[in-house]
């Protein structure tokens, strides 16, 4: 795993590159996502920016949690690009990189995200509902230097968090 | 560097909080936390404000601003000390039904007896519809449903509608 950067670490808030899935480094970052993400309880994905590295590659897991309808269980994508996303839902979201704050983000409960897996290259499409929609829209936007801080609802829509998982 | 609260409070316009805050910002003043908002048509802000300097000077220095604008200042010390550690679960209440006396007295009071901490509220009232949003905190040996249980009643009492749910942070 490696260490979580935070916000406002500059790298969250640069676009990241597309990247090479077949090149051995890039197997080693992404196999470096999914432990950090396994190694914060409660944590539901890691973007690439968020362990220092400004490449298009996230993670996501949502298996078991209350909210999902549906799950693709591990997901490892490179250069994902968004399809299509509608149906927007308003809902309170944290981040690791943003780990005093949490903030009432509207994500859309359905997308259709394209990307390569890591090793081969080969493409996938993913259809994703509910929160596991959420997860994919949360982690897509950190690859466009994007937190949940730039999509909170309104002013008094970002909250101090007091407690931790 | 000490911290001073600050409210401002009076007729709305443009330009008030960038007239407050270019005085903050030339007495070296960081602004900590702060909310700003319409209330009844009045604007309000309340600010936590880092500055070496004391109240009366930054009251002094915002006297120019405030008072062509026919603004109401207070500048007043707060402690520095830390903030405990919370444990607990956080909640939101929604309530929402016919204005009347009494309603934000009688639901915070069970909250209170339920040793739950009120972190922000806010209250509208438009026609006769009355809306107040709560963030709270409970306790880890306390049972939201209880607490839920107890809002109802009171809420019924009043006449009015509440929903006491977990505020349900995901972290993604």
């Amino acid at each position: 795993m490696r260490a979580v950067h935070r916000a406002p670490d500059a790298i969250l808030s640069t676009p990241a590159i597309e990247a090479d899935p077949t090149d051995p480094q890039i197997l080693q970052a992404c196999a470096d996502l999914v432990a950090t993400m396994r190694a914060h309880a409660g944590c539901v994905g890691v973007a690439a920016p968020q362990i220092g590295l400004g490449i298009r590659a996230f993670c996501l897991d949502v298996t078991g949690h209350r909210k999902a309808k549906s799950s693709h269980g591990l997901v490892v994508l490179m250069n994902p690009r968004l399809v299509d996303a509608h149906d927007p839902v308003l809902a309170r979201e944290g981040c690791l990189s943003v780990p005093d704050l949490t903030g009432d983000v509207r994500r859309p409960a359905f997308v259709v995200v394209r990307g390569q897996v890591p090793g081969t290259g080969s493409e996938l499409e993913f259809r994703a509902d509910a929160f596991e929609a959420r997860a994919f829209s949360h982690e897509l936007d950190h690859l466009d230097g994007l937190l949940f801080l730039d999509r909170v609802a309104s002013a008094h829509a970002i909250y101090a968090r007091r407690n931790y998982l | 560097m000490g911290l001073l609260a600050v409210t401002v409070i009076g007729r709305d316009g443009p330009g008030i909080i960038a007239a407050v805050t270019e005085v903050l910002a030339e007495l070296g003043g960081n602004l900590e936390d702060s909310s700003m908002t319409l209330l009844h048509g009045r604007f309000a802000m309340t600010l936590v404000v880092a500055v070496d300097h004391s109240a009366d000077d930054v009251a002094g220095a915002l006297a120019p601003v405030a008072d062509p604008r026919g603004l109401f200042v207070s500048v007043a010390d707060i402690p520095t000390d830390t903030e405990p550690v919370f444990t607990g679960n956080q909640y939101v209440l929604h309530v929402h039904g016919g204005d009347r006396p009494g309603i934000v007295s009688a639901l915070t009071h069970v909250v209170a007896e339920h040793r739950g901490n009120i972190t922000d509220l806010t209250t509208r009232l438009t026609g006769d519809l009355y809306v107040a949003v709560a963030e709270v905190e409970l306790p880890s040996d306390v049972d939201g449903d209880v607490v839920a249980r107890k809002l109802d009643e009171a809420a019924r009492r009043l006449g009015v509608e509440a929903s006491f749910v977990p505020a349900d942070v995901d972290v993604l």
